[in-house]
């Protein structure tokens, strides 16, 4: 017994904890370097550059790519929004409401059109007119569209919305009422503008995330001049058999989406450090 | 002549704590009564009671005669009679001080903007914020917000106001502004129920001094004599306490 802090204290000394973090350091490098060897050596670059970045079947893309495929999906994508915030903030002002079969209706909408696969939503929507006939989405292909978009991106935004309504104190609807507002006036010009102001960086990723999810629009059958980036992509790699078009298309998506991502990132630092 | 303020066998509790038990207090017009005891002894609870923003548990609440614990009040029409000044200062921090002072004149009171807005300035004025009207209540010190909040209540023309702690969010040296509009409010003759642990200020300014404890009225007389020379052992400790915390 006596010896043991003996044995403790060599092993101690045959590696430090500077060394051992070097060790771990240099594997971490050479698996780098292994893994990159055996892409460079193993990859058939001629094929790959071939199939994904092929220049001149980049070039038929051009102009319609901005034109028609980019336009498009800003189309959807915005048109969704709109669709979202404003149902949104109603399902969150039914969500927090003081009548209990308001919340239930809000509840049960956020949980259905969160936890569907948004591309069952799009393909509901397809079969709209079989169940309810003589029934038209409004402005045709867009209206299809923008409803699938909007439906699904409400309940998230509601979700959205209703933690910025929670995170305004409760002494501003005092002030308000004892100022002598109703409930409602309260909340239109007390709470509302200032939830909204807390929410617009989680509102800027939940447009990036409506602006991709416009690639679903696919799935309603477009065609012609109301296709959008994944589609416009997805004909023109069927049409030349190459997948340069899709590449296109995704750096056309990353062209929108990277910037606004850190614009998001941008303005939650600004929330952040103001008191 | 009708109470400014009468409250009757008021109980109030969150649960099973009972916060007041029973309290009996009127004010006059024109009076300033001030509400001292240690935290936790109601007070607060009290004057959140006077405009309803809590709903007490048992009894009965009148503000210049009208019953506001009758469930058919138009709540809305007593509150626009009582202005509330709050520890925290609630301002709204989305609009200028400008905006905060007009924008219940413009909702509530229907007032035009150009008379909302010389009334709003009138009262920054007052206060001692005049030059502060486009400012944002973030830019403003704890002082300058509090003196905007009080001129927001009295944009409204209020007949009585109410003020909870106002200076104990304040760092000490911002405290004296804030007393100071107090004081000239008093001096204006506006009746006030003043929850404070300014001591100094409910000696000087208050017409009577309501102590606090347990959610019960243990003392209720002037200033002078409850301050001065409380009957009550539980006030005299306290006050104790509170003048000489090095004791």
């Amino acid at each position: 017994m006596t010896d043991l802090p003996k044995t403790a204290e060599p092993a101690r000394a045959r590696l430090s904890p500077r060394k051992k973090q070097q060790i771990s350091r240099a594997v971490q490098y050479a698996l780098l370097v292994v893994a990159l060897v055996a892409i460079v050596l193993y990859a058939d670059w001629g094929s790959l550059a071939q199939n994904f970045a092929k220049v001149d079947v980049a070039e038929h893309a051009l102009p319609e790519l901005f034109t028609i495929a980019l336009r498009n999906t800003i189309i959807y994508a915005v048109g969704g929004f709109v669709f979202a915030f404003v149902l949104g903030l109603l399902l969150a002002l039914m969500r927090l409401s003081q009548v209990r079969p308001y919340r239930w209706i809000a509840v049960v909408y956020i949980e259905i059109f969160r936890g569907l696969p948004a591309l069952l939503i799009f393909l509901m929507i397809t079969f709209l007119p079989l169940a309810l006939p003589g029934f038209q989405v409004p402005f045709g292909t867009y209206g299809q569209g923008i409803l699938g978009l909007g439906l699904v991106g409400a309940a998230y935004q509601a979700e959205v919305f209703r933690a910025g309504l929670q995170a305004v104190p409760k002494g501003q609807t005092e002030a308000a009422r004892s100022l002598g507002m109703s409930a409602t006036r309260a909340q239109v010009t007390v709470i509302i503008p200032q939830a909204i102001r807390m929410v617009i960086p989680p509102t800027t990723n939940q447009f990036v995330a409506l602006l991709k999810d416009s690639s679903l629009v696919l799935f309603l059958g477009v065609s012609g001049e109301y296709v959008e980036l994944a589609k416009f992509g997805n004909d023109l790699a069927s049409q030349y058999a190459n997948a340069t078009p899709i590449m296109v298309a995704g750096v056309t998506y990353l062209i929108v989406t990277i910037p606004l991502g850190y614009l998001a990132s941008r303005l939650e630092g600004r929330k952040g450090r103001k008191p | 002549m009708t109470h400014a303020i009468e409250i009757a066998d008021l109980h109030k509790s969150f649960g099973d704590n009972q916060v007041l038990q029973g309290i009996d207090l009127t004010v006059e017009p024109g009076q300033v009564v001030c509400v001292i005891g240690p935290s936790g002894s109601g007070k607060s609870t009290l004057l959140r009671c006077v405009n309803l923003l809590e709903t007490p548990t048992k009894g009965k609440v009148f503000v210049e005669g009208v019953e506001v614990t009758d469930p058919d009040v138009d709540l809305d029409a007593v509150r626009r009679r009582i202005g509330m000044v709050f520890q925290q200062f609630n301002l709204f921090p989305h609009m200028t001080a400008l905006q905060n002072v007009m924008i219940a004149q413009r909702r509530v009171l229907k007032r035009g903007r150009s008379e909302a807005e010389a009334i709003a300035r009138e009262n920054l004025e007052k206060v001692g914020v005049g030059d502060k009207c486009d400012t944002l209540p973030g830019q403003l010190s704890g002082g300058q917000q509090q003196r905007v909040a009080i001129a927001r209540a009295l944009a409204m023309n209020p007949d009585l106001m109410l003020f909870d702690e106002p200076t104990s969010a304040l760092d000490p040296e911002l405290v004296g502004d804030v007393l100071a509009v107090m004081r000239k409010l008093a001096e204006e003759g506006m009746t006030m129920l003043v929850v404070t642990h300014e001591m100094g200020f409910a000696r000087e300014v208050a017409d009577r001094v309501v102590f606090m404890d347990g959610g019960v009225v243990v003392e209720d007389g002037p200033a002078s004599q409850v301050i001065g020379d409380p009957s009550q052992e539980r006030t005299k400790a306290f006050l104790r306490r509170v003048l000489h915390p090095e004791g």
